[in-house]
């Protein structure tokens, strides 16, 4: 058996609402709240980014893990924000947990779906028996250009999860990938902010390769909907994974335990793993759980799990999503969050 | 402003709270050093700190060196870890108001500054209340 030892979150505090944006740029507030059916969003404070957001996530994973991080073959960091251009994050992480220097390390990079990458890759480690535990992040503090609509869905949280053999809190029962190649939203190398195409992101992007990871998945595993307790997709906006889950034959009640967006925002990388973890929090022995994410770019990755009794110990053993989400949240004005991300023109 | 090699040589203790303890009398020393305070002797063993304690005392720092200008103001605490060890470090995600001596706090791993837009960005360890 082989599959999630370990999961951890991090959420930063700050929050900007939906209209304190809107107010700004001259939008209408509520056609976005319905629209988009977005709140607000969390923010990150000017001294965190994806790798001190991975390091905090992983340090929960492993006090659910309860391993030794020197035991850790892999480390696998999913972002499209890493700080730098060129020099990992993932050294950053290991060296901050004390995997290093055994161990396997690099950053990845699909836009939303970076994060489930790094878990499909540690997942197809252990189970060759190439390394005993690996850890895959996603994590993220991207950001929207000023006046844009991603500037209101753009927001900061990780999600990490220890892979390994033993003691395993959700067993893998299946993989499925799903990859076209699609120019629905990009970054050029030097630019500061992404394109996208607009409309284009929904049909042709979102909903083809998720639909289609989805079904290729299910079949894959001998599985119907109705088969599984809960589904997570990627959350770009909080429309899309209803309305997907909707086309898949899904009820709300199997999509809303992780479905974080409207008080959240995309946390890209960090987006459908976020709501695995949200999902993880909540679930009980034996319950089915799929996750399926997406990348612009384009692609989806799925998995099921089955949850094992371990969880009903291991849950406890760091803090709750939901917890990062409602607790002790800190709201900013426009002008606060624009210096906080760094969209102040200063003289140097 | 550190050099890469000389902040490379305290990531150890900056990332993972890493202390020197003595091997012939039990000191633990941090930042770890060459000879212990205590008695003198050069060896000892690696021992991680709790990421735990309470602020013994604090100060906002309005004026502060120019690599931290961004941040002022900002908190700085002697913070007491659970294992008794006493660490100096910056108190964020805490209204100036809530910080007082004996608040309990926790590490958080954050950016400590980085050398402008092109330079190296230093990590480490700051606290938030617990």
């Amino acid at each position: 058996m082989h599959g999630i030892v370990g999961y951890g979150a991090y959420i930063p505090r700050n929050r900007i609402k939906v209209e304190e944006i809107a107010k700004v740029w001259g939008a209408d507030a509520p056609s976005y709240k319905k629209g988009l059916m977005l709140e607000e969003k969390s923010v990150p404070s000017p001294d965190q980014d994806t790798i001190t957001m991975s390091v905090e996530a992983s340090k929960n994973a492993l006090r659910r893990a309860k391993i030794n991080p020197a035991d850790i073959g892999a480390v696998y960091v999913g972002s499209e924000s890493h700080p730098y251009a060129v020099k990992p994050s993932g050294t950053v992480l290991a060296e901050a947990i004390g995997a290093t220097p055994d161990v396997h390390t690099a950053d990845l990079e699909f836009a939303c779906k970076a994060g489930t990458e790094g878990l499909f890759l540690v997942l197809g480690l252990v189970k060759a028996g190439e390394i005993k535990y690996g850890l895959a992040v996603g994590a993220d503090t991207s950001q929207g250009a000023p006046g844009d609509a991603l500037e209101y869905s753009a927001a900061a949280g990780a999600a990490a999860f220890i892979v390994g053999k033993e003691n395993v809190l959700a067993e893998t029962i299946e993989t499925y990938s799903y990859t076209t190649d699609m120019p629905d939203f990009w970054r050029r190398e030097y630019q500061y902010y992404p394109r996208h195409g607009g409309r284009f992101t929904g049909e042709p992007a979102y909903f083809k390769h998720i639909i289609g990871a989805a079904k290729g998945l299910m079949a894959k595993a001998k599985i119907k909907p109705i088969d599984l307790n809960y589904v997570i997709f990627h959350q770009p906006n909080g429309k899309f994974p209803l309305r997907v889950g909707e086309i898949l034959g899904f009820r709300k009640e199997q999509i809303l335990p992780g479905w974080l967006v409207s008080k959240l925002g995309n946390t890209y990388s960090g987006s459908s793993p976020l709501g695995l973890t949200a999902t993880l929090d909540i679930s009980k022995p034996g319950d089915m759980i799929m996750i399926v994410s997406y990348g612009s770019g384009a692609g989806s990755d799925g998995f099921i799990f089955k949850v094992t009794r371990r969880i009903q110990e291991a849950r406890d053993l760091a803090p709750k999503t939901r917890d990062f989400l409602d607790k002790n949240k800190n709201y900013l004005e426009y002008g606060v969050y624009a210096k906080f991300r760094g969209k102040i023109r200063k003289a140097e | 402003m550190p050099t890469p090699s000389r902040a490379w040589r305290e990531f150890p203790q900056r990332y993972r709270l890493e202390a020197g303890k003595c091997k012939k009398c039990g000191a633990v020393s941090f930042p770890p050093r060459l000879v212990c305070p205590v008695c003198g002797w050069r060896e000892f063993t690696k021992t991680k700190l709790a990421e735990n304690g309470k602020v013994l005392t604090y100060t906002i720092i309005r004026v502060p060196p120019h690599q931290f200008a961004d941040q002022a103001p900002y908190a700085v605490a002697i913070v007491e870890l659970s294992d008794g060890v006493k660490v100096t470090g910056q108190v964020v995600d805490c209204d100036f108001d809530k910080i007082k001596i004996g608040l309990r706090v926790k590490f958080e791993f954050r950016k400590m500054y980085s050398e402008g837009e092109a330079g190296v960005i230093y990590y480490g360890y700051k606290f938030v209340p617990a």
